[in-house]
């Protein structure tokens, strides 16, 4: 699998990161190479081998229904570059 | 007759499917320890993990898992014990992490049936593909400020089920039956309050059309619709609109649209042409959620009776007709009140009370049943007053009036009224003969065969008694003094 240049801006838009255009190739280039090593492991014959869901065999810990947090709204507001009362404010946002 | 958009070109059958997001009732989030409730201070309802910070992590909240669950179970669906966490990546401003977890390749819950009554008195079965689990994101308010959106994270964190149907839906009124049947279900359960006003449930539509026999055709998603009054217009516009596209030779776009209530039509949201690409990956915050089968099993055995069982056993228990039984168990309060006033009474007459003059009561008032000033055990005691011969059904209804006004018990109010049935023979004699001789030209006409006129007298007698005769003593008297 190989991404051309027009791939590469897509994905970058999705993940609002700027990218120059002559970075492009060069970013094309590195990430095939990625790729590219990632896709040795379909050389691994996994036939009859169940997926593998994380790193330990275990299964999702689960907590009691209770309220144990909140209440801050000044330190969650703490680092909002703009904000309006106890409000984040953006750029406005409209459909 | 089903349901078609008449089109130039013949009628066009509707295609829909509904994606129903429901707020889970918890106290806590589903991945965080602050409080689930609506209508905080802004930002006050949050964490740091609600609110994207770095390094925070998620842990899931048992009880959302277990609401899942039930409603799994009350939707007649595979439970699966081993479901999985997804990252859902896009970029809005109320969502502070970039990314919704969210549940893609393996939702907690697989397919289940809703079964619904239409007006024609038909059945008809609406699959549900799934149900998966997923945070809600926050609150964008655009009309506050002119250039600036003001974001509120009380929201963000919050459970909802995803609950997803087939394209089964062929009508408004189908989608309108499956969404109330789906409300009155997890309302039932606990598992989501269905209060579409305040957003704690809501739809997007899928829509296409297509002639009769042929696969379906491109589908258009009208999102987030508020109320099933609205879901059920959206519908319509929306097959009207794609009717007219494929007639005027063009083809409909898949697409993402909204529904403007007031001007009744859908429109496009260009914005979300890329949103399509969320780029799922598995959530690696989250180890597999794996359920224990005898977990699942008690959560079963403590499910509490749904309304098709609870309408089933009302017209086998108490005899009453498929609509009656319908109409009372779509709110678990009003089954269980006419329960209360049926017990031990004629079931059937205690139906037509609660249906008619008690519901009515509650329109006129504006009071809901958790608020009605007339309680079950008073309708029961005023039933039995009727019962028992204390009083007529006409002053019934009088006694009734005065329990909607005062939320007094029935018994004080005939009391104080002085409403007793009089089943005083010389009493209601004496009222007879004084109409017998004051109208005795009608008496003199009912005697040449105008038998109509039984019904004058009737109610001549009970009005001069005050409506409080005794009917059954008054015809027996008034056909005994007349022939």
């Amino acid at each position: 699998m190989a991404l051309d240049p027009t791939t590469i801006r897509r994905i970058a838009t999705l993940s609002r990161i700027r990218v120059e255009d002559d970075q492009l190739a060069p970013l094309a280039q590195e990430l095939n190479g990625i790729l590219g090593w990632i896709e040795q492991l379909n050389e691994v014959n996994v036939d009859g081998v169940e997926p593998l869901t994380g790193g330990a065999q275990m299964a999702m810990k689960m907590r009691d229904d209770v309220v144990t947090d909140g209440g801050y709204a000044e330190d969650i507001l703490a680092n909002a570059p703009d904000r309006n009362g106890a409000f984040f404010a953006v750029p406005k946002v409209v459909e | 007759m089903a349901y078609a958009i008449e089109g130039a070109t013949g009628p066009w059958e509707v295609v829909v499917g509904l994606e129903v997001h429901a707020q889970v009732i918890s106290e806590s989030k589903l991945f965080s320890g602050s409080s689930a409730a609506f209508g905080a201070e802004p930002n006050t309802h949050v964490s740091f993990i609600d609110a994207g910070f770095p390094g925070m992590l998620p842990v899931i909240n048992r009880a959302c898992v277990a609401q899942a669950v039930r409603t799994g179970l009350g939707l007649n669906a595979e439970i699966h014990k081993v479901s999985r966490f997804d990252r859902k990546n896009y970029f809005y401003a109320d969502m502070p992490q970039g990314y919704q977890i969210s549940q893609f390749e393996h939702p907690i819950v697989g397919t289940g049936i809703v079964e619904v009554e239409l007006s024609d008195g038909s059945v008809k079965r609406i699959g549900v593909t799934r149900l998966h689990l997923e945070q809600d994101a926050g609150k964008s308010l655009h009309d506050q400020h002119p250039t600036k959106t003001f974001v509120d994270l009380n929201r963000s964190g919050v459970p909802l089920m995803e609950i997803v149907s087939e394209p089964d839906i062929r009508s408004p009124e189908e989608a309108g039956a499956y969404l109330r049947k789906l409300r009155s279900i997890l309302r039932y359960l606990g598992t989501c309050d269905g209060n579409m006003e305040e957003g704690s449930m809501r739809a997007d539509v899928n829509v296409s059309v297509r002639k009769a026999g042929e696969p379906y055709r491109t589908r258009c998603e009208v999102k987030n619709v508020n109320s099933i009054r609205f879901v059920m217009q959206a519908i319509e516009a929306e097959a009207a609109r794609q009717v007219e596209v494929w007639e005027s030779g063009g083809e409909v776009k898949q697409e993402t649209r909204l529904f403007d209530p007031n001007r009744g039509v859908t429109r496009s949201m260009r914005s979300k042409e890329d949103a399509h690409d969320y780029r799922y990956f598995p959530e690696p915050d989250l180890l597999p959620l794996v359920l224990e089968q005898n977990w699942i099993d008690a959560l079963k055995a403590a499910l509490p009776e749904l309304p098709d069982a609870k309408k089933a056993r009302f017209r086998s228990e108490y005899g009453l007709t498929a609509y009656d039984a319908a109409v009372l168990v779509a709110e678990k309060a009003t089954a269980d009140f006419f329960e209360a006033v049926a017990k031990g009474r004629d079931p059937k007459i205690a139906a037509n009370w609660v249906t008619g003059d008690f519901f009515a009561a509650l329109n006129r008032t504006g009071k809901t049943i958790e608020t009605s000033p007339v309680s079950a055990a008073n309708l029961g005691a005023l039933l039995d007053l009727m019962a028992n011969n204390t009083i007529n059904g006409r002053i019934a209804k009088d006694v009734f009036e005065a329990m909607v006004e005062t939320g007094k018990d029935p018994a004080e109010i005939v009391e104080e009224k002085g409403l007793k049935q009089v089943t005083d023979t010389g009493a209601i004699d004496a009222a007879v003969d004084a109409i017998i001789a004051a109208n005795a030209d009608k008496v003199a006409e009912y005697r040449s065969g105008k038998d109509k006129l039984f019904g004058f007298f009737v109610g001549q007698t009970m009005k001069a008694m005050g409506g409080k005769g005794n009917p059954a003593l008054i015809n027996e008297t008034l056909k005994r003094r007349l022939s």
